[in-house]
């Protein structure tokens, strides 16, 4: 099941654009992929990321995998409640587990972006 | 070359497992979570498919003898029916694999890993003398592992066989769901447990009579990410990670199956000299003191200089922290010492500890 109104990365993140903000986390795919969950690496809020850059890190029990960005602007919230329950991104990624929304700076960044269709067609679906 | 299923893979599909190839097999990682999996092995029993395994059967009038002279530790020592962990060196000392031998009534039988099963034969086969016939029975040959403190309750129910008589680290042949195989207690995760030998057409009959008993214990299927980490908590070796052909046993903690003084075997003059120069570097266990996780490959450092590199990490899931080993130095190798461990750049205090990581396991 791939949510039709979201944005997706290739690095498999997705995006729920409102406005000029972006919410941000990982697709249900990335996270069975990366199996359980324990710990992510998130930024502050003011910082400032940049389109296809990592801005964190996700630790699942047998892998790490680096968290990209699918556009540049600076961080306005943070999910901190993955910081004591990162496991929230394997039950609810596209809900619960979101983890950082971005205020865009270059929108036209989004056309760079894969709609539902075909980031379904990326992983097989 | 295309990746072989093991008699089980059907099974492992319809569970819904993550599957992955393997050592040349297809092999299921994880069927719902590793931790799950991992606590279901800590807790009550697990069934894990290990037919990736290779086994292979010494025949012949030199059969033990020859034993003596390929591994580390003393096949001498052995009572019938007795297993023992062990490594096989090259000349060098290098390690060409660690492997399970079984001293049974009218063969030895030996269970390698799966990854160096082409290696290993090749080895054997140039060492061995003609009165000694060795076979590959890797490709027909089906294990199932059971493990978990309710592992013999789950015995129990499949054979009448006197499970009491059966101490840890010897085999029995007799029969398990009615049909006449070879099993021992022994396993890779430091809980009780048997492993189970037998042709590969036996599987699925084989499964489905063992797990049904272990569903109805709470327990299940455990892929090789959960059996990875549960070894990894015990400190036990993975070949391919923490030894490989430029470790020798020594240095990798694994003096224990070593046996210097046993008479001669291969191997055993290079490290006569080892142990007299004494070690540079030895595998140590390590945690975590932060939040943080170490991973394989990631360096080890002291005061900020590298002193060796991580061979394998996890997230402990009994612990819930970052747990690992690798090779140090030996002047940084002792237990409490304080190291560090260079995560993207960074450098998260780590401490040496004493093994193994999970003190609590049901096998003492």
């Amino acid at each position: 099941m791939i949510p039709q109104d979201l944005k997706y990365t290739k690095e498999h993140e997705w995006i729920r654009v409102e406005g000029d903000t972006g919410t941000i986390g990982i697709t249900d795919y990335a996270q069975h992929e990366l199996g359980d969950i324990v710990f992510v690496e998130l930024p502050q809020v003011g910082a400032k990321v940049e389109f296809m850059k990592a801005f964190g890190t996700i630790e699942a029990v047998k892998a790490v995998s680096d968290i990209f960005s699918p556009l540049t602007g600076e961080i306005v919230d943070v999910n901190t409640a993955l910081e004591t329950n990162a496991s929230a991104i394997n039950t609810d990624p596209y809900g619960q587990g979101w983890i950082i929304k971005v205020k865009m700076t270059n929108p036209s960044e989004l056309n760079n972006l894969l709609d539902a269709a075909a980031y379904g067609k990326l992983i097989g679906q | 070359m295309s990746d072989k299923q093991t008699p089980f893979y059907h099974i492992h599909q319809k569970l819904g497992a993550k599957i992955i190839p393997f050592a040349g097999y297809l092999m299921p990682v994880m069927y719902d979570s590793i931790t799950a999996e991992h606590l279901r092995v800590r807790n009550s029993v697990g069934l894990f498919d290990l037919t990736h395994m290779g086994e292979f059967e010494l025949t012949g009038s030199g059969a033990k003898d020859f034993t003596q002279k390929l591994v580390t530790n003393d096949v001498s020592k052995l009572a019938p029916n007795q297993v023992m962990y062990t490594c096989m060196c090259y000349e060098d000392g290098g390690i060409v694999d660690d492997l399970l031998v079984y001293n049974l009534k009218d063969r030895i039988y030996l269970v390698v890993n799966a990854s160096n099963i082409a290696k290993d034969f090749a080895h054997i086969e140039k060492h061995k003398p003609a009165n000694v016939k060795l076979t590959n029975l890797s490709d027909q040959t089906a294990l199932l592992a059971i493990q978990g403190p309710m592992a013999e309750k789950v015995m129990r129910q499949v054979t009448d066989y006197p499970l009491e008589t059966i101490k840890y680290y010897y085999a029995a042949e007799g029969k398990v769901a009615g049909e006449q195989i070879l099993f021992s207690r022994t396993g890779y995760t430091g809980e009780e447990g048997f492993e189970l030998y037998f042709p590969n057409e036996l599987g699925p009959k084989m499964w489905d009579v063992i797990y049904n008993k272990i569903t109805a214990l709470g327990g299940g299927a455990i892929g090789l990410g959960a059996r990875d980490s549960l070894r990894l908590e015990m400190k036990m070796a993975l070949y391919g990670n923490d030894i490989w052909e430029k470790t020798n046993p020594l240095e990798a903690g694994l003096g224990w199956v070593t046996k210097l003084d046993k008479g001669d075997f291969i191997g055993r003059d290079a490290l006569v000299k080892v142990k007299e120069k004494g070690l540079t570097r030895k595998l140590v266990a390590f945690e975590m003191e932060d939040k943080s996780f170490p991973r394989q490959h990631y360096p080890i450092l002291s005061g900020g200089k590298q002193i060796g590199e991580v061979t394998s990490g996890v997230i402990s899931p009994s612990l819930n922290k970052g747990i690992g080993m690798g090779y140090v130095e030996t002047k940084f190798g002792d237990i409490g010492a304080k190291i560090e461990i260079g995560i993207r750049g960074q450098n998260h205090p780590a401490v040496v500890v004493k093994p193994p990581f999970y003190k609590n396991a049901s096998h003492k």
